[in-house]
């Protein structure tokens, strides 16, 4: 009983190889192109193999290597079987890919359980592990849409997206700099620069405290991007009218979060710039300001997400014809799914680089703060 | 402002009232306060909470607005004084600023008062190792104990040319015996610089231990009740606190509290 709870992953896999076994063949009749016997004997062998080895007493990364060369050869010859047989694998196709998953899996526990010595090997482990957990959703997502012939527009797979995405380098290239270079990041920049200087003027003149600060607060709250048609309208098809949407969308966040960075300052803190009788510009860029820093980065980051929203969201409703909002709504209309994927991946990977860039100014600006004291 | 402070006066109260107006009603924070602190003596403020010890420091501060009487601080309002940076403060935390190093928090008021990069650099150095924290001036607050960073905010105080230093309750955070050690260190620091130091405290040995002259207050109304002057010679070592004199201090110190009613239930 021990023996199995060691890895129940390996023991689970041992009985799917065998349920896999018990209705073999892995694709069905009619397939053009069956595998192989030798093919398939090695699949077999390879996932049996790792899952045995998964009980052995041998050093961790040992282990993690035979699990991980096993399991993706045994995906890779499970998918490269699939090629000319869309749509025709059987259940002994996904239990063995199932199979090979939970060996995956295993693998990336052992990676967890390991404590590194040295930084380096650190650093390997953190991207490593995460890198094996994303790389299996895209390989179940392979098995699963060309295995069961899911029909190209509904989900297209992972590959074909990828072939698409490398073949139209000049196209997102263009709609990036479209996009992104113009609407985004100006809007970006005019958006957070204004709403911390009205923030700043706001906590200067009690007027505009009183009264635009709860309308602020509203505002925050709306789902702006229903103005992009007006937006439209306004300012004309180009990537003017895109900009203005990102402004409106990211100016509120930024006055309402800068307006309470402001007030966090502890009253001892104050007390102390009092009593050294600072004026209010010194108290302001002493105190007040490096207090309102993580409130400030809190706002810039929901703005990089908020930012590419809100151009990619806008460019629907009219555009000149680059652009990723506009090559989304314009491919799905004509059916080329897999255009529409590859614009959604430039996007995530265009997203995260921003938020990252923000994330990396963060840890620098407050580094001070007990949340980032630690790491 | 009529009167006239006697001579080396440097802080001097008259029938100081303050009233916080609360939902509640009024709270006296302070009434009738009469109080003289001349130049170089270290006064103690001690008695419960609510006595008004600590509001009596921040009207001096010009933190908070008496509501009647007269005070004058270096024969000004305590509003020109404050203006006129005549006072360090130090208090109940060392509120250090955590972007900050050490020694650039002890730049904090030397940058306000436009003092020259030189002139900064060498007062960090002199009132670091007057604090005895020489060495720590590149680390951030929260790389300190809480006693170094209570010595790092009193070195902020004394960086900047004041005569009077205004501590309230400033190692009432730390433990006894990091407390003893501070107190026999600010007893040699008030030695070397001649300053005068108005020092809020709830403990009775501590303000037998420091003080020339000790203020002892009792709450509803916030009052003096008693000014007991030390008999106690200039140098304390810390075994002072078990001869006779100290003890007979000590005791004044606590009938006037007791005559203040504030062992009451309360």
């Amino acid at each position: 009983m021990s023996l199995i709870l060691r890895s129940w992953q390996g023991a689970t896999a041992l009985l799917l190889c065998l349920a896999a076994l018990a209705s073999l063949p892995m694709l069905a009749a009619d397939a053009p192109s069956p595998f192989g016997g030798g093919t398939a004997a090695l699949i077999f062998v390879l996932v049996a193999g790792a899952a045995l080895a998964s009980f052995a007493n041998i050093s961790a990364p040992l282990l993690a290597t035979i699990l991980f060369v096993c399991a993706h050869l045994a995906a890779w010859l499970l998918i490269g079987g699939l090629s000319g047989n869309e749509g025709k694998a059987t259940s002994a196709f996904f239990l063995m890919i199932a199979a090979s998953w939970l060996l995956a899996w295993r693998c990336v526990t052992v990676l967890s359980g390991i404590r590194a010595k040295s930084r380096a090997a650190d650093t390997f482990l953190r991207l490593l592990i995460p890198t094996l957990f994303g790389a299996w959703i895209l390989i179940l997502w392979e098995a699963i849409t060309r295995g069961a012939g899911i029909p190209f527009i509904l989900l297209p797979p992972p590959s074909a997206i990828g072939a698409r995405l490398a073949g139209s380098i000049p196209i997102l290239w263009a709609d990036v700099r479209q996009t992104i270079f113009k609407a985004v990041l100006f809007g970006y920049v005019v958006g957070c620069a204004s709403g911390f200087a009205v923030a700043i003027l706001a906590d200067r003149v009690a007027f505009l405290r009183r009264g635009l600060l709860p309308i602020g607060n509203l505002v925050s709250a709306l789902p702006i991007i229903g103005v992009a048609p007006i937006m439209v309208m306004w300012f004309g098809f180009d990537w003017q009218s895109k900009a203005a949407v990102v402004i409106i969308m990211t100016f509120f966040p930024m006055l309402v979060n800068t307006v309470a960075g402001l007030a966090a300052a502890g009253s001892m803190e104050r007390d102390l710039m009092r009593s050294y009788a600072s004026d209010y510009w010194q108290t302001l860029f002493k105190l007040r300001l490096p207090a309102a820093m993580p409130f400030i980065f809190n706002a810039l980051k929901i703005n990089s997400t908020l930012a590419l929203i809100g151009a990619i969201v806008a460019e629907f409703f009219g555009t000149p014809i680059v652009g990723m909002g506009f090559r989304i709504s314009t491919e799905i209309g004509r059916m080329n799914v897999d255009m529409v994927w590859a614009e959604i991946a430039v996007a995530a990977v265009v997203g995260s680089v921003f938020y990252g860039v923000v994330a990396l100014g963060e840890r620098a600006t407050t580094f001070w703060h007990p949340s980032n004291r630690g790491g | 402002m009529s009167l006239s402070p006697p001579p080396f006066s440097v802080v001097s109260a008259r029938k100081l009232g303050l009233t916080f107006e609360t939902n509640d009603g009024p709270v006296h924070a302070l009434s009738n306060v009469d109080l003289e602190v001349r130049k170089g003596d270290f006064v103690s403020f001690i008695g419960p909470s609510g006595c008004g010890k600590t509001t009596f420091l921040r009207v001096i501060a010009d933190l908070e607005k008496a509501t009647a009487g007269e005070i004058t601080v270096n024969g000004m309002t305590p509003e020109e004084a404050r203006k006129s940076r005549s006072y360090g403060y130090v208090f109940q935390a060392p509120a250090l600023y955590p972007w900050r190093t050490i020694e650039k928090n002890i730049a904090l008021p030397l940058e306000i008062m436009g003092y020259s990069a030189a002139e900064r650099r060498s007062r960090i150095e002199r009132t670091l190792d007057l604090v005895n924290l020489s060495g720590f001036g590149k680390k951030y607050p929260w790389q300190l104990s809480g006693g170094m960073q209570q010595r790092a905010s009193i070195a902020r105080a004394l960086a900047f040319d004041a005569d009077l230093l205004l501590m309230d309750e400033p190692f009432g955070a730390l433990d006894e015996i990091v407390r003893d050690h501070l107190n026999e260190q600010l007893l040699k620091l008030w030695a070397r610089t001649e300053k005068t130091i108005c020092f809020v405290t709830h403990s009775i040995p501590e303000a037998v231990y420091l003080s020339t002259k000790i203020v002892v207050m009792s709450p509803r109304p916030g009052r003096v009740t008693d000014v007991i002057e030390s008999t106690l010679p200039a140098e304390r070592p810390l075994e002072i606190r078990e001869t006779p004199e100290f003890l007979e201090i000590a005791q004044r110190v606590r009938e006037g509290l007791r005559a203040g009613h504030s062992y009451e239930e309360q």
